[in-house]
């Protein structure tokens, strides 16, 4: 299926619109696929949690995702971290479940991600309608770049600066959630935290890597 | 004897001491070693090493990878639990709103205290460090100098297990021959500013720390610490061998459940459990030292956390070993007719002259270190080297605008991956876009390691400026007044700040380092006070009553069965970190204090 061609500063005009809340048919859809309650109530894990435990996200406040922002978090998340042949895509080590976590999180420094996050989540979806008339998760590789090369920029246009800053947020927290799981950990080139009887200091291609031999 | 309710108080103790971390631990390993009947009393609930701290976990076992927040403050598997900087129920407050004028202050309510998440870098101080009114013009002459405590620092690092080398360097001890394990194995980027460092005057050398890189001699240490004492030897000896080496994983930060490095319930609390002689009584919130109408301390006056009850702990001698500014504090609301301005404050200097190490840092991009070989280096935990202070012939002739001088700790590498691990990744790939997809992957992987931050930790000599008080209005969630403090930089503080910018610049760049940003101003430049958690003082020790609160063997002028073990009677901060002061000087304190219970002096 090829990408219909787009005109997209119409699209970039009208999407700003709809990231204003402009129109009321647009917000009562908006419930449906994007229903989220703006307040975390939740409390903390307190200053005694167990250390040595494996929480998975939702063990200790509930998440926020519905379930299209999910289908939306996880298109993104392996675009921006897709699969390769020695390591897996980002949902594949539940990055997806790690962001709705941060942005359920009840403490102060995640709070402005909820609503960069969710205001994004929604931003984009409505934007993939608008261009292809389908909702992010279903566009193809090729539209999804389309979008998201759109709002990549480091200096984006003003209409754009707020996609832009979602985009950029979603960007580290689905590179530090992935790259802190022991997959992702070995796919940035970290080989440790492996328990050993010696520590041989470094190899010697390491030690002429850097001249030093 | 064994960890202990409220209830199950003895009668009396030969000696209540009131915290476990270092200070406390140390203490009461020696006393009880020795028979002397101790109780610890410690605010913070039990805590076992060996089950409750994170060794292998990975950053997405925790929420939010680890992060840290208001309730876990160095993130989530660092080895602290009802510690920070603001605890809920326990505040304290600053007398100044600016930044620059106040103090921030670390408490850590566990058993162990501090050193559960101590970084473990044992560095001596050196000849100097004793005597800086004689060498520097400035602060104060402790009333001991470095010969008085190097049998101590031989036998702290024996007792706890200190790898690192003697380098014969001025001011920065060498430890007494076959004392200090072996070093390990410096990492390619420690390797890598050993061969740089030299051409701006940085000397890169082995660091010391107290993590075993080989099992203790536990057939021959136990007799050179406890000569004489054949059941301190067998205990002893027993505690070693339930210590593993170091499995070359895991930061140090963590804890250690195979006891490979140094807390003080690992290695003091439960050889001195194991005597009989001690008791330990957690979740005791102390209050005040009681006084008896000879003005002689009676005991410790505490809350019981666990039911909101008062109690109180009877003692022949009490120690305090609460932290420096627990101490303090302890001493400024124990106000009684005979001692109406607290406790041992006839000199008014209870509270007065805290310090802090002097810090600031610096970080840069090393392209040497792009795309290095795949490699496991996480050691020993935490760093295998530092940069030693070699200054002193300038600063001895008044050159460089400050006194002492300070040390570089870095840590370089492929350390276990953070939410910043692919941080930066744009910039540095000269990309004008947020990257994504494979091309992210591919940046990440070739930047990662390869950012090398450098933090200098430097001498701060006693002023004015710095000292907490009690404040007259704000009290604790069980009614304790809590501290105000002051705090105040010096020209010296902020020439040592420039000179340390300017150095960690020049050693960055050495090393090929793109260094990202400056801060010409060093007074923004400088870690907030406190923030270090170096804070020692406040109850210092001098030749004089008049000038201090402690003899030389941190024993009270006012109050002759009253001792401080902690880093209240530090009379100056190094440029070396003060935890194995504080060990040495514990020890010798209690050596001097069962010498005194002997002779019925106390």
């Amino acid at each position: 299926m090829s990408a219909p061609a787009s005109p997209p500063r119409i699209s970039r005009r009208v999407s700003l619109q709809w990231v204003l809340g402009a129109t009321a048919a647009l917000a009562t859809r908006d419930r449906q696929l994007h229903a989220a309650d703006p307040v975390v109530t939740a409390k903390g894990y307190g200053p005694d949690p167990s250390m040595v435990k494996i929480y998975q996200p939702g063990d200790v406040w509930p998440l926020t995702l519905t379930e299209p922002q999910r289908r939306t978090a996880h298109a993104l998340c392996d675009l921006i971290i897709p699969a390769d042949d020695t390591s897996p895509a980002a949902s594949a080590v539940g990055v997806p479940d790690f962001i709705d976590e941060w942005i359920s999180s009840p403490y102060p420094a995640q709070a402005g991600d909820r609503r960069t996050i969710l205001d994004g989540l929604k931003w984009i979806d409505e934007e993939s309608q608008h261009r292809f008339q389908k909702p992010f998760a279903d566009l193809t590789s090729g539209q999804q770049t389309t979008i998201c090369d759109d709002i990549a920029s480091l200096k984006p246009k003003s209409a754009l600066k707020k996609a832009a800053a979602f985009f950029k947020r979603f960007r580290d927290l689905t590179a530090g959630g992935y790259y802190t799981t022991p997959e992702g950990a070995k796919a940035i080139g970290y080989t440790g935290n492996l328990p050993s009887g010696t520590f041989e200091g470094p190899p010697v291609e390491a030690l002429k890597h850097v001249g030093l031999m | 004897m064994p960890v202990i309710t409220a209830e199950k108080l003895q009668k009396q103790y030969d000696v209540v001491i009131v915290g476990s971390g270092a200070g406390g631990g140390q203490t009461a390993y020696t006393l009880t070693m020795e028979g002397v009947k101790v109780l610890v009393m410690e605010a913070g609930r039990s805590f076992d090493v060996a089950t409750e701290s994170a060794m292998l976990q990975w950053p997405s076992h925790a929420p939010l990878r680890g992060e840290k927040t208001p309730d876990k403050q160095y993130g989530f598997h660092d080895c602290s639990i009802h510690s920070g900087w603001e605890i809920p129920g326990e505040p304290y407050t600053n007398a100044h709103p600016e930044t620059q004028h106040q103090f921030r202050w670390w408490r850590q309510r566990m058993m162990g205290g501090r050193t559960n998440h101590w970084g473990r870098i044992s560095l001596r101080n050196g000849p100097l460090d004793f005597k800086p009114r004689s060498h520097w013009g400035m602060g104060f002459d402790w009333p001991i100098g470095y010969d008085d405590l190097a049998p101590y620092y031989d036998k702290v690092e024996m007792l706890i297990g200190v790898f690192g080398t003697n380098e014969g360097l001025e001011n920065s001890p060498d430890s007494s021959p076959g004392v200090l394990l072996p070093a390990p194995k410096l990492r390619v980027g420690e390797l890598f500013m050993q061969k740089h460092g030299p051409k701006v005057g940085a000397r890169v050398v082995s660091i010391h720390r107290a993590v075993l890189t080989k099992p203790q001699d536990a057939d021959t240490i136990p007799a050179k610490l406890h000569p004489g004492n054949a059941r301190a030897q067998r205990i002893l000896a027993d505690s070693m061998r339930t210590r593993a080496p170091c499995f070359w994983a895991t930061d140090c930060h963590r804890g250690c459940a195979i006891r490979a490095n140094y807390d003080s319930q690992t290695v003091h609390l439960r050889p001195a459990l194991e005597t009989g002689n001690l008791d330990i009584l957690p979740d005791a919130m102390a209050r005040e030292v009681t006084v008896g109408k000879d003005g002689r301390a009676t005991g410790v006056t505490f809350i019981d956390k666990t039911t909101g009850r008062e109690g109180h702990a009877r003692g022949r001698v009490v120690v305090l070993a609460a932290s420096s500014q627990e101490s303090v504090r302890l001493l400024l609301n124990s106000k009684s007719n005979l001692f109406p301005n607290g406790l041992a404050n006839s000199s008014g200097k209870v509270g007065r002259y805290i310090t802090d190490s002097v810090q600031s840092s610096l970080s840069a991009h090393i392209p040497a270190f792009e795309n290095m070989p795949l490699h496991n280096e996480d050691g020993a935990g935490g760093p295998h080297a530092y940069v030693p202070w070699t200054r002193h012939a300038q600063n001895r002739q008044a050159e460089l605008g400050f006194p002492g001088g300070y040390h570089l700790e870095f840590t370089t590498g492929r350390q276990m991956p953070t939410m910043n691990a692919a941080g930066g990744v744009d910039a540095r790939s000269g990309s004008t876009s947020v990257l994504y997809g494979k091309r992210l992957k591919e940046e990440a992987r070739r930047h990662y390691g390869s950012q090398l931050g450098i933090g200098a930790q430097g001498t701060m000599l006693p002023n004015d400026g710095c000292f907490a008080e009690i404040d007259p209005e704000v009290k604790d969630q069980w009614g304790i007044p809590v501290l105000r403090f002051h705090w105040k930089w010096t020209e010296a503080e902020l020439n040592l700040v420039k000179h340390q910018q300017q150095h960690i610049r020049d050693l960055l760049e050495a090393m090929g380092g793109k260094v990202s940003k400056t801060e010409t101003d060093p007074a923004r430049a400088i870690r907030q006070g406190g923030t270090v958690i170096h804070e020692v003082g406040g109850a210092i020790m001098g030749a004089e009553a008049a000038m201090s609160v402690t003899n030389s063997w941190s024993q009270t002028w006012d109050v002759k069965n009253l001792f401080l073990a902690d880093g209240a009677p530090f009379a100056s901060t190094a440029d070396k970190n003060p935890t194995l002061t504080i060990m040495a000087l514990a020890w010798r304190m209690a050596d001097h204090l069962v010498g005194e219970l002997k002779k019925q002096n106390l």
